[in-house]
């Protein structure tokens, strides 16, 4: 995974009425935690996945989240959530 | 306990529809006075905020054929402003690139195109029209113009031994989802369950395709399969369980917990052109009747597995249909007395000939 993007489609988005993030997919939604939707949010095909660590360690005192972020990122490919913006 | 918020709004915008698919899931009497009167745009518009703020976030626009509806590009804005995901779910003979381009600008999301077959001869045949090569050349206008594409085809004994062809096809199109969906037995399946029930081998090696398939190409499509309730022994959660999670709006305004609750007897709907959606949801006589697990008799009522909050004692129209009583268990449940009369479902599959949806001649029942 070199510069990961969200799937076609999908939509990052915090439900009001029920008070939580989800990602909404045709047809369905997956709920995040505040944190993955940090990082998805950050998934724009632009920033390589070190990048993405980088602004998440940033946030968060420095701390060591690089093996959180590529964890979340895995689970989210596996899904086909999450896709390679890199040809 | 307060009422479970809904989160699908199911909108079918009219019935109207140049197919003619023999499994179509609209009420028979579609031809009928009461459905030719349409909701207008301002209406849904209004709906659709009122939806999102029960709850609702994933919204299918759906029919008939929702390209008929003039104001669709309207519609898709309103969904958009409401906060809500829309879905166009469209047969794919009036998508236009002019059309297709407005929607996206609109703030459409996802389009699912519905085929009858992955063979073009089959395809129009099935649908009672020469739809297929239109069909095609929506879906590569849909990727063209960066949706996410899913494909449709409504399974049955007539098309499920193309299933390879089928899931080759829509890797090919390039689609990100494949709803392979069995047929149910509503609307006008019901006066064609015997042209349509599907062979237990049939359904076998389609399920073996499928794992074939998923095995090969992995996350890329995802492939949606689900057995048709005819050949489980234990019922599915009909609509994630009533009044639980989605909400269905017929073209004129009637709010229905499902599309097949029109054929139960004695339900009366409320319409969004006399109450407010919330006080639907939360008040009405049709959501409330079979809500939670109060309504519930044996042997539901004291169900050996424990399952009354996971299936929700199943479908009430299959229930309606098969034992004359709605508040019935559902059949296909093997605790059900009347779990024989799907058994016998099962074995009357025989080749005879369609009855095509219409919204002229009467329905032959
Ligand atoms: S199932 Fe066929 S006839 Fe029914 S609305 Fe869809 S395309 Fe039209
Ligand atoms: S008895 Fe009722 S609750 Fe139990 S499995 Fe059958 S349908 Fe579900």
């Amino acid at each position: 995974m070199t510069r990961p993007r969200l799937v076609t489609g999908a939509r990052l988005r915090y439900d009001e009425v029920r008070e939580e993030h989800l990602l909404l997919v045709p047809e369905g939604a997956v709920r995040l935690n505040p944190t993955a939707a940090e990082v998805l949010e950050l998934c724009d095909g632009e920033r390589s996945l070190d990048d993405i660590v980088g602004v998440i360690a940033g946030r968060y005192d420095n701390a060591d989240v690089g093996g959180d972020v590529r964890e979340l990122l895995d689970a989210m490919t596996n899904r086909g959530l999450v896709v390679d913006a890199a040809p | 306990m307060p009422h479970p918020k809904p989160f699908t709004l199911i909108a079918e915008l009219s019935y109207r529809c140049p197919l003619h698919c023999p499994y179509c899931s609209n009420p028979v009497d579609i031809g009928g006075d009461k459905y030719r009167r349409e909701l207008e745009t301002e209406d849904w518009i209004r709906t659709f905020s009122e939806s999102r703020r029960l709850g609702v976030l994933q919204l299918a626009l759906t029919g008939g054929e929702t390209m008929l509806r003039r104001d669709l590009t309207e519609l898709c804005a309103g969904a958009r402003d409401a906060g809500l995901y829309s879905s166009l779910i469209t047969a794919g003979t009036l998508f236009t690139r002019e059309r297709a381009a407005a929607l996206k600008a609109g703030g459409l999301d996802h389009v699912q195109i519905s085929i009858q077959s992955p063979d073009p001869q089959e395809n129009d045949r099935i649908a009672g029209n020469r739809s297929f090569e239109k069909k095609i050349t929506a879906a590569r206008l849909v990727k063209e113009l960066d949706f996410p594409l899913t494909i449709n085809c409504v399974l049955h004994r007539h098309n499920l031994d193309r299933i390879e062809e089928l899931l080759d096809l829509a890797l090919e199109l390039g689609a990100q989802r494949l709803e392979l969906a069995n047929t149910q037995y509503y609307g006008w399946a019901v006066p064609n369950q015997e042209a349509l029930m599907p062979t237990w081998e049939q359904l076998q090696r389609g399920e073996e395709a499928v794992r074939r398939f998923r095995e090969r190409v992995g996350p890329k499509v995802d492939v949606l399969w689900v057995l048709p309730d005819f050949y489980e022994d234990l019922p599915k959660p009909c609509m994630g369980g009533w009044g639980r999670t989605a909400m269905v709006i017929a073209p004129n305004g009637d709010v229905l917990p499902c599309q097949a609750a029109s054929t139960i007897p004695g339900l009366e709907f409320a319409n969004v052109m006399e109450h407010p959606l919330e006080w639907i949801w939360n008040e009405s006589e049709a959501f409330a009747r079979f809500r939670g697990t109060d309504w519930m008799q044996e042997p539901c009522r004291s169900c050996p597995l424990g399952r009354q909050e996971e299936d929700w004692g199943g479908c009430r129209c299959q229930a309606l249909r098969l034992t004359g009583d709605a508040a019935a268990t559902d059949p296909v449940c093997r605790f059900s007395p009347h779990h024989d009369r799907v058994l016998s479902a099962r074995e009357s599959a025989q080749p005879s000939e369609f009855v095509y949806r219409t919204m002229k001649r009467p329905a032959r029942i």
